[in-house]
């Protein structure tokens, strides 16, 4: 079966498409255009190392970690839940777990924006109450749930499909040996777990650190991440040259967090790139 | 009391899961523009929303490319598939490796490449650069789809075909395709879906005048709180439900794999 060849429109297509945009970044991020021509430089990297705009890489940093770890606290207790024996149905269970991932992440987004605004339903709960209203749309605060809305599905989901892989032998051996539920856990759930601990985090991480609309719609803009400055160099400033060191910058941050997990990552199957 | 515990805890996350889905559509049938209180059922969002030109015409945009990028990044990840398939270790290991690129990568940093490459190549943004940015991302996920049955196809059936006298392309389309088609159609429904689902790479790569519904949407949320989004959700959440239906019909159980990797790209 020498069938190479009907890869090759696709092979073709990648290398147009991908591979040469790519490449594009790249160069725009190492040239600059001046009247002799183009020619190389760093300046862009060098711009960037600038306080204003290192803030903004340590707060999109800063951020999207508040977010994994609240993620991780809330997200584990959940896959457990999930993985355990609770349910008649646990099948659906998981089912309506995933089921609003499946909404387009814009409108997540915003059925946040109308409960969190001025005259939204938490804020008319509160005067209800006889309460004064908070400001809660467009903080820093709104941004991480915003966030954790959207990617918690994504800490839970692996956490839970390593667990319930787990064997149950090697639990009730741990409890014939007499161990208590926390030992079990501390010496045995848990470590068995970090597999899928470790692959959440590396998927909750990414799209909160890389992600542009999350801010702008609850942050109201106030809150420049990384991705609000590679949009508006790329759609408002139009510096090409800079916007593609930045985004070189982020492909390194998400290069090396990816990295940095799979290496703890055992057996996960499929992500040859790394 | 532990279990009742759990329980409870499960019901939060829940809750914390649906009540903001489900209070946007409730309050799509609300009459008054705040959303603070309940002034009435009406309809009127939606008739606003169907008499709205713009966005009528992003949702033609949006079924448009969904339906052409899925076919074709189908047609050509399916055999991309095939061929991938037969090659040997080292080849394949560097092939897959160039499929994951564009599932691992920032969305925004695939759209603004996109981009750059239809500016630098003077190619008009628009219509066609729109449906070229949603086949290059589709077409990983479909091989994805189609490598795994495969991998579980008898490699006999091929040959008997051929000792049968059929030619290589007659029993690949009489004997592999019908063999395959499940990961096909899964794969086409998944591209489909991530098609109609994008907004990122949509963003960078269309050109004035041409919108899908996630730009619309995006325009519109950033600008605040506008009843018509409400009733577009519901719609949209409505017809996702429905595709999701067929599909875990289709599949159930390899479903959530798929969404987990889609997901992750942004």
């Amino acid at each position: 079966m020498k069938k190479y060849w009907a890869s090759y429109p696709y092979l073709l297509w990648m290398v147009i498409f991908i591979f040469l945009p790519l490449l594009l970044v790249l160069f725009y991020s190492v040239t600059v255009r001046t009247e002799e021509g183009v020619r190389f430089t760093l300046e862009h990297f060098q711009r960037f190392m600038e306080p204003i705009y290192l803030k903004v890489l340590y707060r999109s940093v800063k951020l999207a970690v508040i977010c994994t770890v609240i993620c991780l606290v809330f997200g584990y207790p959940m896959a457990m839940v999930l993985a355990g024996n609770h349910f008649k149905r646990k099948q659906v269970m998981v089912f309506l777990f995933v089921m609003p991932m499946w909404m387009n992440f814009l409108l997540r987004t915003y059925a946040w924006m109308t409960l969190l605004e001025r005259t939204g339903l938490i804020n008319a709960f509160l005067s209800w109450l006889g309460l004064p209203s908070l400001n809660l749309l467009y903080t820093e605060e709104a941004v991480v749930l915003g966030m954790v809305y959207n990617f918690l599905p994504f800490m839970v989901l692996p956490i839970y499909s390593v667990l319930s892989k787990i064997d149950k032998s090697l639990i009730e051996a741990a409890q014939d040996l007499g161990a208590d539920d926390v030992t079990v856990f501390r010496k045995v759930t848990f470590p068995l777990s970090l597999p899928g601990v470790f692959s959440g985090i590396t998927m909750v991480f990414m799209p909160a650190v890389t992600t542009f609309v999350i801010s702008r719609l609850l942050g109201g803009g106030q809150f420049t991440l990384i991705g609000n400055l590679i949009e508006q160099q790329f759609l408002v400033v139009g510096d090409w040259n800079f916007g593609s060191a930045i985004s070189m910058v982020m492909m390194l941050v998400i290069l090396i967090s990816i990295g940095v997990m799979s290496k703890y990552e055992k057996e996960n199957e499929g992500s040859g790139l790394f | 009391m532990i279990r009742l515990l759990k329980k409870s805890y499960a019901a939060l996350i829940y809750l914390f899961l649906y009540a903001p889905i489900l209070i946007l559509l409730v309050f799509s049938f609300n009459a008054s523009k705040a959303r603070g209180n309940w002034t009435g059922f009406t309809l009127k969002w939606y008739l606003e929303l169907f008499q709205d030109r713009q966005i009528m015409k992003a949702l033609y945009h949006t079924m448009v490319i969904a339906v052409l990028s899925s076919a074709i990044a189908t047609v050509i990840g399916t055999a991309a598939a095939i061929g991938i398939h037969n090659m040997k270790k080292l080849k394949k290991k560097i092939v897959m490796n160039i499929t994951y690129i564009p599932v691992v990568n920032p969305d925004i940093v695939t759209g603004l490449s996109l981009m750059l490459l239809f500016i630098f190549t003077k190619f008009r943004l628009g219509f066609v650069s729109l449906l070229l940015s949603h086949i290059t991302f589709n077409l990983p996920y479909v091989i994805l789809s189609v490598l795994p049955k495969l991998r579980q196809l008898d490699k006999n059936l091929y040959e008997a075909a051929l000792d049968l006298g059929a030619t290589p392309f007659y029993a690949y389309r009489k004997v592999i395709l019908p063999e395959i088609m499940p990961g096909v159609i899964t794969g086409l429904l998944l591209a489909f879906t991530l098609s109609i689902d994008d907004f990122v790479i949509s963003f960078f790569t269309t050109g004035s005048g041409v919108s899908t519904l996630s730009i619309i949407v995006y325009s519109m949320a950033r600008r605040g709180i506008n009843p018509k989004i409400n009733a577009l959700s519901t719609l949209l959440f409505v017809a996702v439900l429905l595709l999701l239906f067929i599909v875990n019909l289709r599949t159930s159980g390899t479903s959530h794999e798929h969404k987990k990797r889609s997901e992750q790209k942004w």
